[in-house]
């Protein structure tokens, strides 16, 4: 059989598989082994099935690949409209690749309610795909907001100590901003009669809305909010460390890689794709907020006594170079933007399964409990020494590619703005080698200490994994960046007198 | 055309022994570890020298494209390689070297549990040092310049259950990043303006650039920005702080990557940028004073240490000085010299330093050393050597490069000549200073070995002091023959040689300036010095022989006062220390620059973060907005919640509101 006749289904396949999945799993007996073989089965034929992804891709090309566009409702006029370009495409296998590894890094830490835990792992998973790959509004809108729940509920019920409030506030907080979001969807579709995307965006374009140019400005905000909170962008951030240290290891691991991104790629594909105009009159003060994020997110982060609070706010950090090179408006920018959001994607969801590694052995996230650890686990702390490297921007790892053309690209428009965010190579290096110090190095002081195991196969597997991938994403980002470079310079077309004016002498 | 020579493999072979060593070592026999590590190296040193036997054939810069590495937009960067003579010279030394103290390192370390670990990093080393020299374009040499900076770390911190290891590792990294932000920035500059990091790209675009003369412009900014990085990496005011506490590694290491190699990666660099150099006279200023006092302070600092690896430590800081007051007066070549004879003198002190160490068991104070040249002859023959080429005493290796230095100091200003000739003499007297008290007196250390552990050598099981094992005492012979004869490739015309290596770099270094803007500080002077070479006037011949004789006796003064004080009356020195007890402790502690940084930049960054960032602005300003927002919600809708009682004769009551409101909203509306 040919497997290019899959393509035209390919992306409803792969977003809900793991909605199947979780169906099925709601039959099966409830024998704790048996499900989580189960859903790691079902994670990684979703990864295999992702991988028809970037192997059909065709390069270079603009538009949109694998669409599938078929009414959904007729009133409101909703379609099932999905599609990739180069942008969402590797988010999409970031996904599917993360999730079996949270399936793995879940194996034996969640003992209880393990069938409704995976049965929500699945679910999120759908709901992440589907986030990148409608094209849709309304579709967007629904896969985005049905995120939550799962996230919400894996908080609320398999989290720490002060879950719940982390929960809530995590719901509360991105869903209130949401509803600005929504409105503005809803604006769309009242003066234009479609969500649909591409459509919207072409007669936006061509100036045919009618009220648009005095509604733009908070359209735009409305927008804006929805994913500056999700990103999170200083000041919207302050929902991140709750939940994270508050989520079991997969939430958090998830949270940190993907549901991040979906405000970055929400910013790059609907901010900068239907308002433009909009995107380039608010540029300064949205960088000005990821220039403070990237320094703020550091210096937070260097001070926190907790490891999981560290390793939240270092998102806050990295996150702001994801913003600082969208707003940049050059291809260097972009392409870095979404590079840093894949290499976050890997080596911070790869740092919350070290993290938690060590809270299932230890109960605790305190740094100050620590220290010496790489003596009784060497090959636990070979392996985060790695992706602490690759964290701080090791080059021929994969921080060093993202965090290199962002800030060569902020540079060329706004070269204060990369010149301060630049201290961020500084920054990262304090906090991530200061924390490893006082948790691997020295003697054992804690005789408790002195028993953990070193890592056990599973772990391995959830582990090196992210390693490898940090490892070949720094020696060879041609493979990623050639389908991004593309579908960035076509999202850069309305931006391209901005940039040759700033690229000017 | 130029034949392939598959530059890739020289980095890429100690890169295979890295892995292999470090997923295998563990499980491995020390054998096995001993011949992977020392093949691999051995093998990156054979084929440099295969490399050097068909330099001459070349044509010259030669450059070969290996593989793609980013992509993005219009602008690209590539695993390349380039060699000329400047990288040739880098990569005989590294590989040659490197391998040496690779052979060194099988009898130093033999007796330590992490074996496996050690050399996988040395060889991993080798791999990212390699790469910063044969490097193509300034991105991959910064992939190089990282790396060093990685295996540092990982080296320094090599024992790690000790903190101050742990903690000299880390400030390393961080200290070296402050140079590395300013590298960056100035790979954004080049970015922006020349749209590309290829050497040969951005040195022809910058050729027809005429000298910035007037003030400061694009390529002096660069040229600081780049000096900034180099003052990280090679240890300058005000980024050196690391490098002493470097020493808290193996010998080895110390030797390797803190002295003869990775500390010289600045120098290598600048001599590599000194097309942008030359025309950023403010730029090369920059260098030579920051080189200059460099020197000065770091020498200065070496007089009070007791700790023998610290002067040695502080002196190769000193030293590194020197080299980037050569280039920062334009004497590229020179530096490079001195950074040739350096590796080899340097080296071979911390090698011999290893061996006196791992002769009395891990002591380093040389207060408890002393007589130690009777029972470590090939030790003492070897630091002997060493020693007098460091200090300057003519025919040895050190004295020819750091003569030149001087000279060509002298011809851009008295001042940079003075304080190097005063560094001279200090580094005269603190190396034989170190020199008198480690080998002659007597011992002053406890009879039997059984002290602290302080280095890897503390319960070796021969007790007693010994000489060391062959393995250690051949690299050491054949760096003390180099240091003796390693000058003679440099050899001045005025002292009747022929400056084989200063002829051999002319190609790299000749002034690029085009010939209606030469700088006349700087490029006329040196182009018309080389053209002229041999024919020069004999006023200047004499001149020059002149300076020369004055750095001697500068050294021969140094090498005087240390024997007054340290062998003739010992007692003088502690006399000398009470007497200036606060010009005294000022050098003991460094001029308490660490407690300086400590104290403005370190801990009001920590309480900052700490108090301010996280704890007010953070948790009580932010977050407690969002909570009471919430809470807010919480509170209001409460309030509403108790419209809906259940109550009819309530809901009846809202139900009339709302009419009157609607009926008077109508009403309202139809009067308007």
């Amino acid at each position: 059989m040919n497997t290019d006749s899959l393509s035209p289904i390919i992306l409803t396949l792969v977003t809900f598989v793991p909605l199947a999945g979780a169906m099925l799993l709601l039959l099966l007996p409830r024998r704790a082994r048996d499900i989580r073989v189960f859903a790691l089965v079902v994670s990684l034929l979703t990864f295999v099935l992702s991988l028809h992804l970037p192997v059909y891709f065709r390069q270079p090309s603009a538009g949109f690949q694998f669409e599938i566009n078929k009414p959904w409702i007729s009133a409101p006029n909703i379609h099932y409209h999905m599609g990739i370009d180069g942008i969402s495409l590797w988010l999409v296998v970031l996904t599917t690749f993360l999730t079996p590894l949270c399936v793995l890094i879940s194996w034996h830490s969640v003992e209880e309610r393990v069938k409704e835990f995976f049965i929500l792992l699945l679910l999120l998973e759908t709901a992440l795909i589907g986030v990148f790959t409608s094209l849709d509004l309304f579709l967007f809108y629904f896969f985005w907001e049905a995120t939550l729940v799962p996230m919400a509920l894996l908080i609320g019920i398999f989290g720490h100590e002060q879950k719940v409030y982390a929960a809530v506030k995590f719901f509360m907080y991105t869903m209130i901003a949401s509803v600005f979001m929504l409105a503005a969807i809803l604006w769309l579709y009242a003066h234009t009669g479609t969500f649909d995307f591409v459509a919207i965006r072409d007669l936006i374009t061509s100036g045919a809305i009618p009220k648009f140019p005095t509604a733009a400005k908070w359209l735009f905000l409305g927008f804006f909010l929805a994913f500056a909170v999700k990103v999170p962008l200083f000041p919207f951030h302050t929902w991140l460390p709750d939940a994270h240290v508050e989520a079991p290891t997969a939430g958090s691991v998830l949270l940190a890689a993907v549901l991040l991104k979906m405000g970055t790629y929400g910013l790059l594909r609907f901010n900068l794709g239907l308002f433009p105009e909009q995107s380039r009159q608010n540029a300064w003060w949205i960088m000005v907020l990821a220039v403070i994020g990237i320094i703020y997110g550091a210096l937070v982060a260097m001070v926190q006594p907790n490891m999981k609070k560290l390793i939240a706010y270092s998102s806050v950090s990295h996150l702001g170079f994801v913003v600082l090179g969208i707003f940049s408006f050059t291809q260097a920018g972009l392409n870095g933007a979404m590079f840093v959001m894949l290499a976050h994607g890997i080596s911070t969801g790869a740092l919350f399964m070290l993290a938690g590694i060590l809270h299932e052995r230890r109960h605790t996230y305190e740094i100050s409990e620590f220290g010496g650890l790489a003596s009784p686990m060497p090959v636990y702390a070979a392996s985060y020494l790695f992706i602490v490297l690759a964290s701080i921007g090791l080059p021929l790892l994969n921080g060093f590619i993202g965090e290199f053309l962002v800030l060569s690209g902020a540079f060329q428009a706004r070269p204060v703005y990369a010149i301060l965010g630049a201290t961020g190579v500084i920054w990262s290096a304090i906090y991530l080698l200061w924390m490893y110090q006082r948790v691997f190095f020295g003697k054992v002081t804690n005789a408790v200490n002195n028993s953990l195991t070193d890592l056990s196969e599973v772990e391995k597997w959830a582990v090196w994994p992210c390693a490898v991938a940090a490892l070949v994403m720094g020696v060879a980002p041609i493979l990623w960046l050639s389908a991004i470079d593309s579908a960035v310079h076509s999202a850069l077309t309305p931006f391209v007198h901005v940039a040759s004016r700033m690229v000017g002498p | 055309m130029n034949p392939n020579l598959n530059l890739w493999l020289i980095p890429v072979l100690p890169l295979a022994g890295a892995a292999i060593n470090g997923f295998f070592g563990k499980k491995s026999s020390r054998q096995a570890i001993t011949i992977v590590a020392l093949f691999f190296c051995g093998a990156a040193f054979a084929c440099a020298l295969w490399v050097a036997a068909r330099f001459s054939s070349l044509s010259l810069p030669y450059q070969e494209f290996f593989a793609h590495w980013i992509r993005s937009g219009p602008f690209s960067a590539d695993f390349s390689f380039y060699l000329d003579q400047l990288s040739l010279v880098m990569l005989l030394v590294v590989t040659g070297v490197g391998f040496l103290i690779h052979i060194y390192s099988v009898g130093y370390m033999c007796d330590d549990p992490g074996y496996y670990r050690f050399f996988s990093y040395l060889n991993l080393f080798m791999f990212f040092m390699l790469t910063l020299v044969l490097s193509g374009n300034y991105l991959q040499m910064f992939i190089g310049w990282e790396g060093v900076g990685l295996a540092s770390y990982l080296l320094i911190g090599y024992w790690f259950t000790k903190d101050s290891a742990a903690s000299a590792g880390k400030k390393a990294f961080i200290v070296n990043r402050v140079g590395d932000f300013g590298f960056l920035i100035a790979l954004f500059l080049l970015i922006k303006h020349f749209g590309s990091l290829n050497f040969t790209q951005v040195f022809d675009a910058v050729k027809p650039i005429s000298p910035e003369t007037a003030g400061v412009g694009l390529l002096t900014t660069i040229g600081i920005l780049l000096m900034v990085g180099a003052c990280g990496k090679s240890a300058q005011i005000p980024l050196y702080v690391w490098l002493p506490d470097a020493m808290e590694g193996p010998t080895p290491v110390s030797a390797l990557i803190h002295a003869a190699t990775m500390v010289t990666a600045g120098v290598y660099m600048v001599a590599r940028s000194h097309v942008i150099f030359e025309r950023a006279p403010i730029a090369l200023t920059v260098v030579a004073i920051i080189g200059t006092l460099t020197a000065f302070f770091a020498a200065t600092i070496g007089i009070a240490q007791t700790d023998i690896k610290r002067v040695l430590a502080y002196s190769t800081v000193s030293q590194l000085g020197y080299m980037f007051l050569a280039c920062g007066v334009g004497a590229f070549s020179a530096g490079i010299f001195h950074l040739m004879t350096h590796a080899f003198f340097k080296g071979l002190l911390f090698l011999a330093a290893g061996s006196v160490i791992h002769a009395i068991g891990g002591e380093q104070d040389m207060r408890k050393m002393g007589g130690l040249r009777t029972k470590i002859p090939w030790t003492f023959w070897t630091m002997t050597a060493g020693t007098l080429a460091i200090a300057g005493i003519p025919g040895f290796a050190g004295f020819f490069s750091k003569d030149e230095i001087l000279w060509k100091a002298y011809q851009a200003s008295w001042a940079y000549w003075l304080v190097g000739l005063i560094t001279a003499f200090i580094t005269s007297f603190y190396m034989f200073r170190l020199w008198f008290l480690t080998f002659f007196g007597q011992y002053r250390g406890e009879a039997d070995s059984t002290r602290a552990v302080h280095d890897a050598h503390s319960a070796h099981g021969h007790g007693g002091i010994h000489e060391s094992p062959k393995v250690m005492v051949i690299p050491l012979v054949i760096l003390a023959l180099l240091s003796v004869i390693g000058g003679y490739v440099g050899v001045p015309s005025s002292l009747g040689g022929n400056n084989h290596f200063d002829r051999f770099l002319g190609p790299v270094f000749g002034s690029t300036l085009p010939a209606e803007s030469q700088n006349p500080a700087i490029g006329e002077k040196r182009t018309s010095e080389r053209e002229t070479e041999g024919t020069e006037p004999k006023t200047e011949t004499s001149t020059e022989l002149m300076f020369t004789g004055i750095s001697v006796l500068a050294a021969l003064l140094g090498f005087g006062l240390a024997w007054l004080l340290y062998y003739r009356s010992p007692d003088l020195p502690d006399r000398i220390a009470a007497r200036f007890s606060v010009a005294y402790d000022t050098l003991v502690h460094k001029y308490y620059v660490d407690e300086f940084y400590a104290a403005v930049f370190v801990k009001p960054l920590i309480n900052f973060s700490t108090r301010i960032l996280w704890q007010d602005v953070d948790r009580k300003v932010i977050d407690a907005a969002v909570d009471d927002a919430g809470y807010g919600a919480e509170h209001v809708s409460d309030d509403v919640r108790h419209m809906q009682s259940g109550n009819i004769r309530s809901y009846a009551g809202w139900v009339a509101a709302g009419s009157a409101l609607v009926i008077a909203f109508m009403v309202w509306m139809g009067v308007r």
